[in-house]
């Protein structure tokens, strides 16, 4: 790491590290884990046929060709022509597979995702952010230290001054995006980690980026890429 | 309804089993207020029951204070093999039904 | 009363949600649909709840009723009880000696610090009652987010 790059938080914890023990409990039940409930959507959904296609027909069994694939998002994609997360990817597939639309936060398409992220779990978070990817990087860079909002805080503001301390009863995280989509018992169901970095803006009082920004998806390569090691913990449960 | 049933494999006769039941629903109490400070109909299961050896071995009557994506756990006592099956209905008439083969040693 | 109507009771008893928050209702009419007015023995029920509940949303519960459950000597129903929800009825679970065993597991919803109550229907027209204090941190039905 060179000295212009900015420093990570030490020890480095995952996001479940910061949630109560009945959480974890919960998280680590696969069968009592509510993102079980999408997880079973996204896998009926992969060899679903829709028009004689389906996820299998090109992709085969997911547990084989996804392996590894949610740790490497987001990722410049060639096709699409910029970085992309998981979860637009996977929109992408589908409209291009003469699918219909997939709208965000959709039962199906989190369900797709969950299923797709699950075949990375415990692998380590491992994106690129070089060649066409250093320009998305840069600037996600740029906005996780850019103060906004009524509040004037910046994402470093808490997860790297702030975390472990505790903010309305809970503790601050380090802010990694390894758990995504989750269960969030805030939400009563499962959401994208879009959903989640807009509350993250609405929390210090500033304007939410829409969803499928390029600054959302900036961001998520920053983060990813700042938690780059850690184990995939998706689907997670989050409070 | 999307709902998930989960019975051990193998079961051993005259001892009670588990039975674990995780159903996909909103559970909305009503009281919720949308993004635009409208009320969210109150949308609830209220009704689930659980099927085996050809009698009702659990029945349950939910309020709006079970959590979203209601999840059970109870015990039936091994009896037959066959099937078990797990069925429940919101207060707005929509129906759901898991079941699972349960193999008695 | 029947049993059904314990959580009609519920439903009656809603009272208008404040800021605020929400008080503590009155459990007894709750208590007296299940029993008849008849008082219940305190104890023999088994409450697991954290001390601490992180999120109101969603806070796992496991009951257990001792009891032989056999065909003369068997738990009938187990209800369950939040007093500071407005809705206070929960739940009513439904056993028998089919059961095998009188433990349910759920996850519910708690509006609040509180205590919560189950109630024991056995065989031979007896009742059972034990209540359980939990701490809330974030609670459920007035602390709402939809984002």
């Amino acid at each position: 790491m060179t000295a212009s790059e900015p420093t990570r938080p030490s020890p480095l914890k995952n996001g479940s590290e910061f949630q109560s023990a009945d959480v974890r409990a919960l998280q680590a039940d696969d069968f009592a884990n509510p993102m079980a409930l999408w997880v079973d959507r996204g896998r009926a959904l992969w060899s679903s046929v829709r028009d004689g296609r389906s996820c299998a027909g090109c992709h085969g069994d997911a547990a084989a060709s996804m392996k590894g694939v949610a740790a490497r998002y987001p990722r410049f994609d060639r096709a699409l022509g910029r970085v992309v997360d998981l979860g637009q990817r996977i929109e992408a597939c589908f409209e291009a597979a003469g699918g219909a639309k997939l709208p965000a936060e959709s039962d199906d398409l989190l369900g797709l995702t969950a299923y797709v992220a699950l075949q990375s779990r415990g692998m380590p978070l491992a994106v690129r952010i070089d060649g066409p990817a250093r320009a998305t990087w840069e600037k996600g860079r740029a906005l996780y230290f850019t103060r906004v909002g009524q509040l004037d805080m910046a994402c470093t503001s808490c997860h790297d001054a702030s975390w472990g301390k505790t903010l309305l009863a809970e503790p601050i995280s380090q802010g990694h995006p390894t758990g995504w989509p989750a269960y969030r018992l805030e939400w009563q169901r499962a959401g994208s980690i879009q959903r989640r970095l807009r509350a993250c803006f609405n929390g210090v009082r500033a304007a939410m980026p829409p969803y499928g920004s390029p600054d959302l998806v900036a961001l998520e390569l920053y983060l990813a890429w700042r938690a780059r090691g850690l184990p995939l913990e998706s689907p997670a449960v989050r409070r | 309804m999307l709902g998930r049933l989960g019975v051990p494999p193998a079961v051993k006769r005259g001892e009670p089993f588990a039975v674990r039941v995780i159903v996909q629903h909103p559970m909305e109490t009503g009281f919720r207020r949308d993004y635009d400070g409208k009320a969210v109909p109150m949308n609830i299961v209220d009704r689930l029951s659980c099927t085996y050896g050809g009698r009702e071995v659990f029945r349950a009557e939910l309020g709006s204070g079970i959590a979203a994506n209601p999840y059970f756990v109870f015990y039936v006592v091994a009896r037959e093999s066959g099937p078990l099956a797990v069925e429940w209905s919101d207060d707005r008439g929509q129906t759901g039904k898991v079941a699972a083969d349960v193999k008695v040693a | 009363m029947r049993r059904r109507d314990f959580l009609a009771a519920g439903a009656a008893a809603l009272v208008p949600l404040r800021a605020a928050a929400q008080e503590v209702h009155d459990i007894d009419p709750f208590v007296n649909a299940i029993t008849s007015g008849a008082t219940p023995e305190v104890g023999g029920i088994d409450i697991e709840l954290p001390q601490i509940a992180e999120n109101g949303h969603s806070v796992p519960l496991t009951v257990r009723v001792a009891s032989p459950m056999n065909e003369l000597d068997h738990v009938t129903a187990i209800h369950v009880i939040a007093e500071r929800n407005p809705r206070p009825a929960v739940a009513s679970f439904h056993l028998g000696p089919w059961s095998g065993r009188a433990e349910v597991s759920t996850r519910i919803r708690l509006a609040g610090t509180q205590k919560l109550t189950v109630v024991a229907a056995l065989s031979g027209n007896r009742f059972r009652i034990a209540k359980k204090p939990v701490a809330v941190a974030s609670a459920a039905c007035i602390d709402e987010a939809s984002l």
